[in-house]
């Protein structure tokens, strides 16, 4: 049976060095450029002709769009709007990870923690850089509830420090969880099918179910993380 | 063949057309409410309160460790961080358990989902 997290593995396709720093073309790497190609692809190419009422490819460009841009509304209201080029390239570069990860021999680059690390604390920093500059030190209130006693405070205040800082790890964490997780249970499963031989029909039927379910939590999973990031945003811009 | 005097015009055409697209929209609407299936939304949920407890504790162990690390105080801070971060951790998965995990502070949190603001914790 294959090892189950040999997929995992970071191959260096082109391997570079500038000084003592690897920064060699990685199978993550490729995949992320094609990522970011088929994304530009798929939304320059789908609303070239501009209809009216528009075609197939339009539709499916015209679904993502209304689908973050709705979510920006409700979430974060019209402040947000400015806002939307950032969250829609976080939520189609996460999506399309996720979704490429599931093609068979390809590589899913939101199953390395670091990459996610990467986005969320991206957002982490970016929303508290925008809460600072909105609110100025009354940005720190959030720290501290109105109307609690001040002798909690210094209880209080370490907590409300502790979980905010553990935000993009938690963001991070999740995303990388549910792909790892999936991802080795397919090849657990994948490893059955051929070890069990005739009875291996009973483990193929589960893979598909579970192939299904992981397109499903790919989904998901793109919409937490972005929601998430929502939710942050709208924190630093209305803070009551 | 066809008589031009009684094909519909324009404008009843226009409202049949945006009559067809409310309908279509309301049900595309129900359709996308009901599609996350109610096991994978609840596997979300609690993956998000595991991985959230995990976290903050190990968040609040790691600032200790930092803090002990610069102030030379070597176990200390990072033993009561550690408490620290159970707490915090106990905190979010409140919040996420409330559906309050829109806002930072607990205490805004609450004020703003049931705008009751009780004394502290």
């Amino acid at each position: 049976m294959a090892n189950p997290v040999e997929q995992f593995q970071i191959e260096p396709l082109v391997p570079l060095h500038i000084g003592s720093v690897n920064v060699s073309f990685t199978n993550s790497a490729l995949l992320m450029v094609i990522s970011v190609a088929l994304v530009t692809a798929f939304l320059t190419l789908s609303v070239r002709g501009r209809a009216l009422v528009p075609g197939r490819w339009q539709s499916m460009a015209e679904v993502f769009y209304e689908f973050v841009a709705n979510m920006i509304r409700d979430n974060v209201g019209s402040e947000g709007r400015k806002y939307f080029p950032f969250i829609f390239s976080l939520f189609m570069f996460v999506l399309f990870g996720n979704l490429l990860g599931l093609v068979p021999y390809s590589f899913t680059y939101t199953s390395h923690i670091i990459v996610n690390f990467g986005l969320a604390a991206t957002v982490f920093i970016g929303v508290t850089i925008i809460g600072f500059s909105r609110h100025g030190t009354h940005y720190l209130r959030m720290f501290f509830p109105h109307g609690a006693p001040i002798l909690t405070a210094p209880i209080l205040i370490p907590i409300e420090l502790i979980s905010y800082l553990s935000r993009p790890f938690s963001l991070a964490v999740r995303l990388f969880a549910n792909m790892t997780v999936g991802h080795i249970m397919l090849k657990v499963m994948g490893g059955f099918v051929v070890a069990l031989g005739v009875l291996g029909v009973l483990p193929f039927a589960f893979l598909g179910a579970i192939t299904v379910l992981e397109f499903g939590i790919a989904l998901l999973q793109a919409y937490v993380f972005t929601i998430l990031c929502c939710i942050y945003l709208n924190d630093a811009i209305h803070m009551h | 063949m066809t008589d031009e005097s009684n094909h519909p015009n324009l404008e009843d055409l226009g409202a049949r057309v945006q009559a067809a697209r409310a309908r279509e929209a309301v049900e595309t609407g129900r359709d996308r409410e009901h599609s996350g299936s109610a096991s994978s939304a609840g596997m979300g949920l609690g993956f998000r309160i595991a991985i959230e407890l995990v976290v903050n504790i190990i968040v609040g162990t790691g600032i200790g460790y930092l803090l002990d690390w610069w102030l030379g105080t070597r176990p200390w801070l990072m033993v009561v961080f550690v408490f620290l971060g159970g707490a915090a951790g106990v905190m979010s998965i409140y919040r996420v358990a409330k559906g309050l995990d829109d806002s930072i502070g607990l205490g805004q949190a609450s004020r703003r989902g049931k705008s009751d603001q009780t004394d502290g914790p």
